[in-house]
């Protein structure tokens, strides 16, 4: 028992890896997804391109090989990343792809009318995406947000491929130490499970919060 | 005579195919109060969002103020306005629509705070003085605090009001502002309109279907019928004694369906 308690050591080190590499990457994710969200509904062409050619390229290629690309390729164009710094950046870049299209959605879903009520009251583009667009469009975006979280946190699996010791990797070595593999995959199982059951009840938490007053109901 | 506060020359705007407005001239003197009434499609609320710069143009030219609104001056000649000169026009003229477009996540009193905070400048303290002056006058003081959906349709409206006119532009336009309210709100708005005719020296356009409050409320009536001024004139001359045949089987229409005249 006393040896089992040393193995979950192991694996808890791993889960805070995972911990981290999901904080970091959703950061970043939230970040490309609002740049590049954003970008696509921009007035001016270029922007719109440079956000279009984004998600469809980061979408369109493996996270395996944007991972591989940013640790093992970078180096030679004279970018060398730590395991973690590569980790983050690929699951940022990836996830944040597929949230632009979220920000994107949940923009234009924000009736025409609001757009209106914000010329006629003279804001400006920015005061009126701002101030009245994007919080309620944030609310839109949310569930999905969620659903983009918990997916990273998934993915972020596949940093163990470039040998950073996350919750999948750490599983394996007990494995392969200890020779049981209910164990070590039960315990992963149940942690990722949690981690995810925790980013859920957030997001909801979030929703709820935000929703507040809307329907004239929840005050 | 002083000159026109809009001067409205010869505007065509089309959506598709279909001619909405069809070479539209028309005037507004200062202080004056219009009432425009026709049938849907007629292109008179398309003469309101054309002036709030919420369509643009086909062709022609309106002055407001003494300005250009949809062309800058430059050089003696007549260019495509841009976004600032667009924003520095704006700001004599306000909108209600028929559908009140409060911002639903923000209380009343962050609805009428909102653009003076944010284009003209004006701190929070005075900005919300002002707001609670405005939300006085149309009778929603108590509700400052609460959000757009604990409210009644006419009250969204009286908030809706109360916000325009929290940015003091010369011009008010109120696009069928009772059209989506139950019967018995119809009148707390238009109460409000009144108060605010007779208060204030504001050049109102109103796009209406009550003739009733159009025949008390204006000092002219325009008649639209596909795109373009059919008739013009005092609204009794309009209401009571129409002369053309369009403007006459348009009233016989709208009294049959039960509107007071």
């Amino acid at each position: 028992m006393t040896q089992w308690s040393g193995y979950l050591g192991l694996i808890l080190q791993g889960a805070l890896v995972t911990i981290e590499l999901t904080l970091m990457g959703s950061v970043l994710a939230l970040i490309m997804a609002f740049l590049a969200g954003m970008g696509r509904v921009s007035r001016f062409f270029i922007i719109r391109a440079l956000a279009t050619t984004y998600i469809e390229f980061f979408r369109g290629t493996s996270i395996f090989v944007q991972l591989f690309w940013a640790y093992f390729v970078l180096p030679f164009a004279g970018l060398s990343l730590t395991p973690l710094q590569a980790g983050v950046l690929a699951l940022g870049l990836n996830v944040g792809a597929y949230a632009a299209e979220v920000v994107r959605g949940a923009i234009l879903s924000v009736g025409r009318e609001q757009y209106e009520a914000c010329t006629a009251l003279n804001l400006g583009r920015w005061q009126g995406m701002r101030h009245v667009i994007l919080p309620q469009a944030l609310l839109v975006m949310l569930p999905t947000f969620g659903n983009n979280a918990i997916e990273l946190l998934k993915a972020t699996s596949v940093v163990s491929l470039i040998s950073l010791a996350d919750l999948t990797f750490q599983a394996q070595v007990v494995r392969s130490q200890t020779g049981s593999t209910l164990m070590p995959f039960l315990s992963v199982l149940v942690i990722y499970f949690a981690l995810a059951l925790i980013i859920s009840w957030g997001i909801r938490t979030l929703e709820r919060r935000m929703a507040r007053g809307l329907d004239g109901v929840r005050v | 005579m002083p000159a026109p506060i809009i001067k409205v020359d010869a505007i065509s705007k089309s959506f598709g195919a279909f001619k909405v407005l069809d070479g539209l001239s028309m005037q507004v003197m200062p202080g004056e109060k219009l009432a425009l009434i026709g049938p849907s499609g007629s292109g008179k609320t398309t003469i309101l969002r054309i002036l709030m710069t919420l369509e643009k143009i086909d062709g022609g030219h309106i002055q407001v103020d003494g300005e250009q609104l949809y062309h800058m001056e430059r050089n003696g000649q007549l260019l495509p306005a841009d976004e600032r000169h667009l924003a520095r026009m704006r700001q004599k003229i306000g909108m209600v629509f028929q559908l009140f477009n409060l911002f639903p996540h923000k209380c009343v009193m962050d609805n009428v705070t909102l653009a003076p905070m944010l284009t003209k400048g004006v701190a929070r303290v005075a900005a919300e003085k002002r707001a609670m002056e405005l939300l006085d006058m149309v009778g929603l003081a108590d509700k400052a605090k609460a959000m757009p959906a604990q409210l009644s349709g006419g009250q969204k409206q009286r908030v809706a009001i109360a916000r325009a006119l929290a940015l003091s532009p010369k011009i008010m336009l109120f696009d069928e502002v009772t059209s989506a309210l139950d019967p018995e709100l119809v009148e707390e708005v238009l109460n409000v309109m009144r108060k605010l005719a007779a208060e204030t020296d504001m050049t109102m356009l109103l796009v209406t279907h009550e003739m009733g409050f159009a025949h008390d409320f204006a000092d002219r009536v325009l008649f639209f019928d596909r795109g373009r001024i059919v008739e013009e004139g005092k609204p009794d001359e309009i209401f009571r004694h129409p002369k053309q045949e369009r403007t006459q089987s348009f009233l016989k229409k709208i009294i049959a369906a039960g509107h007071r005249v």
